[in-house]
């Protein structure tokens, strides 16, 4: 600023400064505790001596991972079930999107269909209705009850289009002279336009699709059928979960029994596909937070 | 011309427009299930209606007052504690000029938000539990135990207090967004004037925000029937069911494990029906108010 900080200005900002670190230090403090767990040896972790860094480091606990087949079957499921759903989002994403950004001049009924999208995403049947619909479709227990009901994401789909609606009509308009109809404008124009805002919308719906757990726990009764997160809930926090006629000690042998080391490596591989799409999310998500924003 | 156009709009809206109506209007249907006896063998186009009788039976179960008071505390806990921190800590990054820190900073509290509380459960578990960290260190202060997530007392502030830790920085980049949009003008002159860091915080920056803060508020009313489902079903055992057990964790242990469907739909339909009246009041007033239009 050119002008010297007075002592008490320093003062306010190195104050700043600490809070703001011990707040990001906290934040950071669970996941960087269960990262020392799991590189610890088993008598370590149940001992309590491990904190932010491991205690006797062994690799025992990611080897047991790596051999568990059960954990990446379940893996494998789910990632089939981003690939499929992304790409089925993916597409009814864009499509959609692109039609319902149309102006009214053009595309009549463009309000019938918002507002059906829109109460679909204000109220609902409810968890039974749903779940007989699913049944009665003869959907349980297959990839189509994972990736067909969540197809339609509104949220995204108004984000896009309020993206498409931004672009200048100019370009639209030097399309129609050229003579480009609406499947070609979409494809040539619009969507190498709009690369940004779609990578944001998909990313979205690839962390839906790989954190998502209840749809797998309701709707697969095969366990071999569970896509990653249904399973860890199965084996890492239903296991961990007292009854209620249990004694205090029982309770507590209950936890000694968990296997801390190998849950918290269960936890860290199950993560790392989130961490590794992270730097891309956060280049994206600010656009995608912003919808709906305050309009002059 | 303009009318061949509109039929490849319609065109293109017609997948999603067939996933719509086979799994969010068709389940609609299902809602007959809250004034029936369902009969499995009949379905739901076959089973007798018997009009408000589930319903009735609803308000006779004891524990159903609970659950709708723990709900709406859990939740306007939440909302209350998110927005609070989310501010604070909007304001003092605001304050902070170096750009690699903030950035830093900011990519850490946002993380949480992208992890599942499949995983964010198995780490509170492991953190809180009887040998877990947290009682480790409270060991060594002399403090003996405590059962977080088994004790009535403590479940929902642990609930509330890990909800603030998962989205407190999420929930942040509005403000920071409506930060950045006040004039630097303003600043200017009011230190011209001999404003200190103080009485700029009261006098500029509070003005200037002081719509997005009354609109989140608003937005968040929808919210006071939400207390985190997949959260509270990650954390809860029957231990707690007290005063951890929301509608939505209800709604599912009695439709889908005890299998009154009935029962579970006329409590869905009641939360799904005052949700729709708040989400209507709340936009209603978030654009009368502040102009927000949603699309």
């Amino acid at each position: 600023m050119g002008i010297r900080l007075s002592a008490s200005e320093r003062v306010f900002g190195i104050v700043v400064i600490i809070i703001l670190s011990l707040l990001g230090l906290s934040t950071l403090f669970p996941l960087v505790h269960i990262l020392a767990v799991s590189f610890s040896d088993k008598a370590a972790a149940s001992g309590g001596l491990v904190t932010v860094y491991p205690v006797h480091f062994t690799l025992v606990s990611y080897k047991a991972v790596m051999a568990d087949s059960a954990f990446f079957h379940a893996f494998g499921v789910s990632v089939e079930r981003v690939l499929l759903g992304g790409a089925i989002q993916f597409v009814l994403t864009i499509v959609s999107a692109y039609a319902l950004s149309r102006p009214k001049s053009e595309f009549r009924s463009r309000d019938v269909y918002m507002w059906v999208l829109v109460f679909t995403m204000i109220f609902s049947g409810g968890l039974i209705p749903t779940y007989l619909t699913i049944k009665s479709l003869h959907m349980l227990d297959t990839m189509w009850s994972l990736v067909l009901p969540t197809a339609v994401a509104v949220f995204n789909i108004i984000v896009l289009m309020n993206f498409f609606k931004s672009l200048p009509k100019e370009l639209d308009e030097a399309a129609v002279i050229d003579g480009s109809g609406p499947w070609h404008k979409l494809w040539a124009i619009y969507f190498p336009l709009s690369l940004p805002s779609i990578a944001t919308v998909t990313l979205f719906s690839v962390v839906g699709h790989w954190n998502a757990f209840f749809d797998g726990l309701i709707y697969m009764n095969d366990p071999n059928h569970y896509p990653l997160q249904t399973y860890l809930n199965q084996i890492i926090v239903q296991a961990a979960q007292p009854t209620t006629n249990m004694t205090p000690d029982e309770i507590e042998r209950l936890s000694k029994l968990s296997d801390r080391t190998m849950n918290a490596a269960k936890i860290l591989v199950s993560m790392v596909p989130i961490l590794v799409i992270y730097p891309f999310l956060q280049r994206y998500f600010i656009t995608g937070i912003t919808l709906g924003s305050v309009k002059e | 011309m303009k009318k061949r156009v509109s039929v490849h709009y319609h065109l293109m809206l017609l997948p999603t427009m067939a996933l719509v109506a086979a799994f969010s209007i068709y389940p609609l249907f299902g809602l007959m299930l809250a004034f029936q006896e369902f009969n499995p063998g009949k379905g739901i186009w076959g089973s007798t209606f018997i009009g408000l009788e589930n319903f009735k039976y609803m308000f006779e179960i004891p524990d159903i007052k609970t659950i709708f008071m723990n709900t709406l505390s859990i939740a306007v806990m939440k909302i209350l504690a998110t927005q609070l921190l989310a501010l604070a800590f909007a304001l003092l990054l605001n304050e902070v000029k170096n750009a690699v820190f903030k950035k830093s900073i900011q990519t850490i509290v946002y993380l949480p938000h992208f992890i599942s509380w499949v995983l964010l459960g198995g780490i509170v578990i492991n953190v809180l539990s009887l040998d877990g960290i947290v009682n480790e260190a409270l060991g060594k202060l002399g403090i003996s135990p405590i059962f977080f997530l088994g004790s009535n007392g403590w479940f929902p502030g642990v609930i509330v207090g890990t909800h603030v830790w998962q989205e407190f920085g999420f929930s942040a980049i509005i403000y920071l967004a409506a930060l950045t949009g006040i004039n630097p003008s303003l600043y200017e002159a009011a230190g011209i004037d001999g404003a200190g860091r103080l009485k700029q915080l009261l006098y500029v920056t509070m003005p200037g925000i002081a719509t997005t803060i009354i609109l989140l508020l608003t937005l968040d009313m929808q919210n006071v029937l939400n207390a985190g489902f997949e959260q509270i079903l990650n954390l809860y055992n029957p231990m707690v069911y007290q005063t951890g057990d929301i509608i939505d964790t209800y709604v599912y242990r009695a439709g889908l494990k005890e299998l009154q469907y009935e029962l579970a739909t006329a409590v869905g339909l009641l939360k799904s029906v005052v949700s729709l009246i708040l989400i209507t009041i709340s936009y209603f007033l978030a654009s009368k108010f502040a102009n927000y239009r949603i699309f």
